[in-house]
């Protein structure tokens, strides 16, 4: 019996860290801004640089080049702010990046069990396969909570 | 593009706070929280020195009638470089007086907003929430958060009868500079 794979193609931006690219599903979304002061205070979680205040809003700043290329950012021209889902609410995330981002559609093959937990799935642009993140998985949070997040979060590619 | 659920803004309608600083990053505290602000010397007379500390954070202790409160350094508790106390918060209802090096300001917030879920390990105790104060974020302390509840029976568990105690602090010691 034959199975008909049927992908539907969806929005996803792309950022840069470093030399390498990333993608995240245009969903999670919310803005990309210049970087502005960041405000730091003490604190005992990895990877959160500290916060920006942007609408009237305190957001987390969090630096994931090194957990995704090996080495954290020197420099860095936009804060990609994505949404990040907890057990009960939302909540923005400023995520750095080092380059100009880019909205592309695309169609994204689901990951699989050898892949990472922050890699949604894949998508293949301009010859180049680039891994979707998933921004749940990607952040900090409450233990217990990412899985969670990471199934809403996840971008369905309907079979 | 979709737009995540507006922040937890605890209704705080006006709430006035003192700014302090622990190694010269700023904090805020709810005024309320605080029972007396003393100077290190003026405590050095009712402080002793806790001879085995179990707490590197808490190297003093300060009768205060029938209960003790323990000293808590700051900047110790924050992971901070270590810079001289120079004033104590008592804190009310708690066992905690609070070495810091100085008041800023006295201020009035009218937004407390909880701290993102990003943030998650001891700092959840540490902090009611962030405000945003003058186009800067300030932390605002939890009062209860100096020492938990593990902490404060390992410190009581590690004290000497309170009428040695006592004897002790009658002749007082001087707190850290």
């Amino acid at each position: 019996m034959t199975r008909n794979v049927e992908f539907e193609s969806q929005s996803f931006v792309l950022l840069r860290l470093g030399e390498r690219r990333f993608a995240l599903s245009a969903g999670q979304i919310a803005e990309l801004v210049a970087p502005s002061r960041i405000f730091r205070f003490p604190h005992r979680t990895p990877k959160i640089e500290g916060v920006i205040l942007r609408r009237g809003r305190i957001v987390p700043v969090c630096d994931v080049a090194e957990q995704l290329i090996g080495e954290s950012l020197t420099a860095r021209r936009f804060y990609l702010i994505a949404v990040r889902h907890y057990a009960q609410q939302t909540e923005w995330v400023a995520l750095p990046v080092t380059g100009e981002c880019e909205l592309i559609n695309s169609e994204m093959t689901e990951a699989g069990d050898s892949d990472a937990p922050y890699v949604s799935g894949w998508i293949s642009h301009n010859g180049e396969i680039i891994e979707v993140l998933n921004t749940d998985a990607l952040t900090p949070g409450p233990s217990g909570e990412s899985l969670l997040g990471s199934e809403r979060a996840t971008v369905e590619a309907r079979q | 593009m979709r737009l995540a659920a507006p922040p937890k803004h605890r209704p705080v309608r006006s709430e006035q706070i003192i700014l302090f600083r622990v190694s010269g990053q700023l904090f805020a505290v709810s005024s309320a929280s605080v029972q007396e602000v003393r100077s290190v010397d003026s405590l050095a007379g009712a402080a002793a020195e806790i001879a085995s500390p179990v707490l590197k954070k808490v190297k003093h202790i300060v009768r205060r009638g029938d209960k003790s409160l323990y000293v808590v350094n700051g900047a110790m508790h924050f992971g901070l470089p270590l810079t001289p106390g120079a004033l104590v918060f008592i804190l009310r209802r708690t066992r905690t007086a609070l070495l810091i090096d100085g008041i800023d300001k006295m201020s009035a917030m009218t937004m407390l907003q909880a701290l993102p879920q990003a943030f998650c390990h001891e700092e959840r105790q540490w902090y009611r929430g962030l405000t945003a104060l003058d186009q800067t974020v300030v932390p605002v302390v939890n009062p209860e958060g100096f020492l938990t509840t593990e902490e404060l029976a390992l410190l009581d568990a590690s004290m000497p009868p309170p009428e040695i105690l006592s004897d002790a602090t009658e002749e007082g010691t001087e707190l850290p500079q």
